[in-house]
């Protein structure tokens, strides 16, 4: 961690920690490889994409503010519901769907903030959680308007851009879910590189110490909160439009938990840990989807106590400790 | 005259039916170095959380610079100037010594509700920062993690942090605790080194760094101000010497020397 | 003649006596070492699961199986305490609520291999599922034991706590964990036992639980949100909170759920979100 000492201008040495790096821009390049290399594996590699934009806006507020949550699916899944009612009822242009999830999506994340910020521990977390359990409920008995156990249906989106339509194979939405990703992450990364940044990692290191140096740690939740919430709800708005479909697994707890183990695997607070954290997660049950479900959770289960024990920061952490390992030998 | 920089007015508070502050009446004029001294359980922290709001009064008000600050939370009294330390230290490990005072900085400025701009675009913020490091001695480390640090380097670092926000009073909680006795000279040097703007108030209980460093002293005993003066006034007051030296002899005078 | 709300109001506080035999283990080893387990109703499934094995392969009789059921998930969950949550004691939430949560996947799984996915029932004897009528309300004899049981309980556990050395030892290390341990207090140990004790009447509430809510392999998971209510609400570390917490929240499921059914339970996570707005730290939240 500790590069060059006593450098000569701090201002430099800060600038060069956001510049992109070339490992980053092979990494953005490699995401088109399913293209040549997998073609038939395009919607799945669009699922991961969704499910990566899912997870690097848990990463804001838990990597960076420290907010752990067990209900982030609720915004996943106003956003994919705002996107299928919209589409349903009549308009399936799906960029002024994201925005609408977007916003809807912010609108209830910003309401909620004003009650998670004032909160810690396990107050928060079962506030979260409490926050999930309620939407999935309210979602299950007004079947009139989502469809109940049996999932939204009639959704249709138009073709992007009034001319590429999305076909079966999932070149558009791949493309579509790949776009929309690398932007909110570029997003994303100048957030996290910005003052308002440092200020969540100062919140996620000492939340007490915040105050004393005159920072609105509260205020800052609420903002970075809200912005989870609406990244997170365009990630489900794109599902939804990709699939056509919406269901209330788009807003339960397992896929709260799910988004959690995920970050998790990968290494949060790293920006990169949820893509790396999704791509192989996915790519694992996508491989195992023959066993049973309840024994796919038996290794998620596995997997999160080995994490726990011998990878605390993840597969990103355990990897940059490698290599600081090795720098120094 | 002009009012003073920080004052309580009857200030009152206790936690069931231990009273720890009890119609503190205090002034600090401006510019002045006050120690804060007094034995274990004086409520010497307890004031200072009483004073920066980390804990609200019972009773009483909170004046800086004439302006009431009772209602005001934590942060928006540091964002007025009246910024405080922690004894026990308090920092944020896994930024650099750098990182942290920038934020510290940001947040003063207000460029930390600033999401869209990067952090390399606040240069002034960055030098600011910077300089208070150099102003410390502590610019060759400030790219090493806070974890990294020397203890007597992270206890510099909160002093950093809090003049990082440009304090107009400023209340150090044993800024030296655990530092080793040369180490907490050169500590002292730098605080005695501060801009005379800033008005000083620290709890320590180092008799010679106490004499050496306040120009004017106050004795807590049991939530109360016993007295206050300058430093050779208590240093003779007979009720000071009967609180350190006739009660409890042993105890109160080895925390005097050895604490 | 009674009026029906009666009828509710007995089934409700059966209810609420499960849910306080499932959660007083957590809140108290919560309140404790502040360590966030959401296993604890792994134990409370084996539990159940040790009196269905020796109920329907064993024959043995039902109350005959409850000690085992308490003593069989004690053992375990001290073995999981020393190998596993020991060291995350000084961790983050995150990391507990992740290792805890992989123990409750894992133990869903495993139940799910062994005892198939499906209800397992028990046969009861017939005295046990008779009832009887009181001036027009059926009281179910076995929830009448139910909560004659859980009253034993809590008046041995706010005894226990009260009147024992041991219940002091825990008294000042859910107090003050620091002080406790200044004073020569081997918190660990005491730990060690409260926890293992909680555990054994989470599996003890698990065996007495398969007749009112049934068993399957998902009760780990959906308890788990049920015991977090009530230890939440009521409060880290409180056993009277906790026995004020769960009687409300069961009065209100059960209510709930017989005179508004469309909302299930919709109505519980709102009382709870409403709580824990209102006193954060519980009904009788301490600090």
């Amino acid at each position: 961690m500790a590069l060059t000492e006593g450098t000569a201008n701090p201002r430099l040495y800060l600038q060069a920690q956001t510049r992109w790096r070339p490992i980053e821009i092979a990494f953005w390049l490699a995401t088109l490889l399913p293209y040549a290399l997998f073609p038939d594996y395009l919607s799945l590699a669009s699922q991961i994409a969704i499910a990566g934009l899912f997870a690097l806006s848990l990463d804001l507020i838990l990597g960076y503010a420290g907010i752990v949550s067990l209900g982030h699916a609720a915004f996943f899944g106003i956003g994919a519901y705002t996107a299928g009612l919209v589409s349903k009822y009549g308009w399936g242009e799906p960029l002024t769907g994201l925005a609408i999830a977007a916003v809807a999506a912010g609108l209830i994340g910003y309401a909620t903030s004003f009650v998670i910020c004032r909160f810690r521990h396990l107050a928060l977390i079962m506030l979260t959680l409490g926050f999930g359990l309620l939407l999935e409920e309210l979602a299950n008995s007004a079947g009139w308007l989502t469809g109940g156990v049996d999932g939204l249906q009639g959704i249709h989106t138009w073709k992007l851009f009034g001319y590429l339509p999305f076909d079966l194979y999932g070149r558009t939405a791949y493309a579509y879910a790949l776009a929309v990703l690398f932007v909110l992450f570029v997003f994303a990364r100048r957030l996290i590189h910005s003052p308002f940044g440092l200020s969540l990692r100062g919140i996620r290191e000492n939340f007490v110490r915040m105050p004393a140096i005159g920072a609105p740690s509260r205020a800052h939740i609420r903002t970075i909160y809200t912005i989870a919430a609406a990244m997170a709800g365009i990630a489900g708005a794109l599902l939804a439009q990709t699939t056509e479909t919406v269901s209330l697994e788009s807003l339960g707890f397992e896929r709260s938990a799910e988004v959690v183990v995920m970050l998790v695997l990968g290494g949060a607070g790293r920006l990169y840990g949820g893509l790396v954290g999704v791509i192989v997660y996915m790519v694992a049950r996508d491989q195992f989807s023959g066993i049973e479900p309840q024994y796919w959770y038996f290794w998620i289960g596995v997997l999160l106590v080995g994490v726990v024990t011998f990878l605390p920061n993840g597969i990103l952490g355990g990897a940059a400790k490698l290599m600081s390992r090795r720098s120094r030998s | 005259m002009s009012p003073p920089a920080l004052a309580a007015r009857g200030l009152a508070k206790s936690f069931g039916s231990l009273v720890v502050a009890s119609e503190l009446e205090i002034e600090l004029p401006k510019g002045v170095r006050y120690a804060l001294i007094g034995p274990n359980g004086a409520g010497k922290t307890t004031l200072i959380n009483l004073m920066t709001g980390m804990l609200r009064p019972d009773a009483g008000r909170i004046l800086l610079d004439d302006v009431d600050i009772t209602a005001l939370p934590p942060e928006q009294r540091v964002q007025r100037g009246l910024v405080r330390t922690y004894q026990i230290t308090s920092l944020f490990p896994h930024l650099t010594a750098l990182e942290s005072v920038t934020l510290a900085v940001c947040e003063r400025s207000r460029a930390a509700r600033a999401w869209w701009r990067q952090l390399a675009a606040h240069g002034h913020e960055i030098d600011e920062a910077y300089d208070v490091l150099c102003a410390l001695k502590l610019d060759s480390v400030c790219h090493r993690l806070t974890r990294e640090l020397a203890y007597g380097q992270q206890r510099l670092l909160e002093i950093a942090l809090a003049l990082a926000t440009r304090p107009k009073v400023l209340l150090l909680d044993e800024p030296a605790a655990g530092v080793p006795r040369e180490e907490s000279k050169e500590l002292f040097a730098a605080i005695a080194g501060l801009s005379h703007d800033i008005t000083v108030l620290f709890i320590e209980h180092d008799m010679e760094l106490v004499f050496r460093f306040a120009s004017r002293v106050i004795v807590m005993v049991g939530g109360r101000v016993l007295v206050e003066g300058t430093a050779q006034e208590i240093a003779s007051d007979p009720r000071v010497r009967a609180v350190y030296l006739g009660k409890a002899p042993t105890k109160e005078l080895a925390e005097l020397r050895h604490d | 003649m009674l009026p029906p709300v009666f009828g509710v109001l007995f089934d409700g506080l059966a209810y609420g006596m499960l849910l306080f035999l499932l959660s007083v283990g957590q809140s108290v080893t919560l309140g404790m070492m502040n360590f966030i387990n959401l296993a604890h109703c792994s134990f409370a499934m084996l539990g159940g699961y040790v009196t269905v094995v020796l109920m329907s392969s064993y024959g043995w009789p039902f109350f005959a199986t409850l000690p085992c059921a308490f003593i069989a998930a004690a053992l375990v969950s001290v073995g999981f305490e020393r190998a596993f949550f020991r060291r995350l004691y000084r961790a983050s939430d995150l990391d507990q609520v992740l290792l805890t949560i992989g123990i409750v996947f894992i133990s869903v799984a495993v139940a799910a291999y062994i005892f198939g996915t499906e209800q397992r029932p028990l046969q009861l004897p017939a005295y046990l599922r008779s009832s009887l009528t009181f001036m027009g309300v059926r009281f179910a004899v076995y929830r009448l034991i139910l909560i004659g049981l859980a009253l034993l309980i809590t008046l041995a556990l706010v005894l226990g706590l009260d009147y024992t050395r041991f219940g002091a030892r825990v008294r000042a290390a859910v107090d003050n964990e620091r002080m406790a341990r200044g004073l020569g207090i081997d918190v660990d140990r005491t730990f060690a036992i409260t926890f293992a004790l909680g555990s054994g009447l989470a599996g003890l509430g698990g065996a007495l639980a398969i007749e009112i809510i049934g068993l399957d392999p998902s009760f780990a998971l959906t308890y788990l949100v049920y015991v977090l209510i009530v230890v939440s609400v009521g409060g880290l570390g409180s056993i009277s909170g906790s026995f004020a917490a769960a009687i409300v929240l069961g009065i209100s499921d059960v209510a709930g759920k017989y005179y508004i059914p469309q909302l299930g339970a919709f109505l519980i996570y709102l009382v709870m979100i409403g709580l824990l707005m209102w006193r954060p730290l519980g009904l009788i939240g301490r600090r």
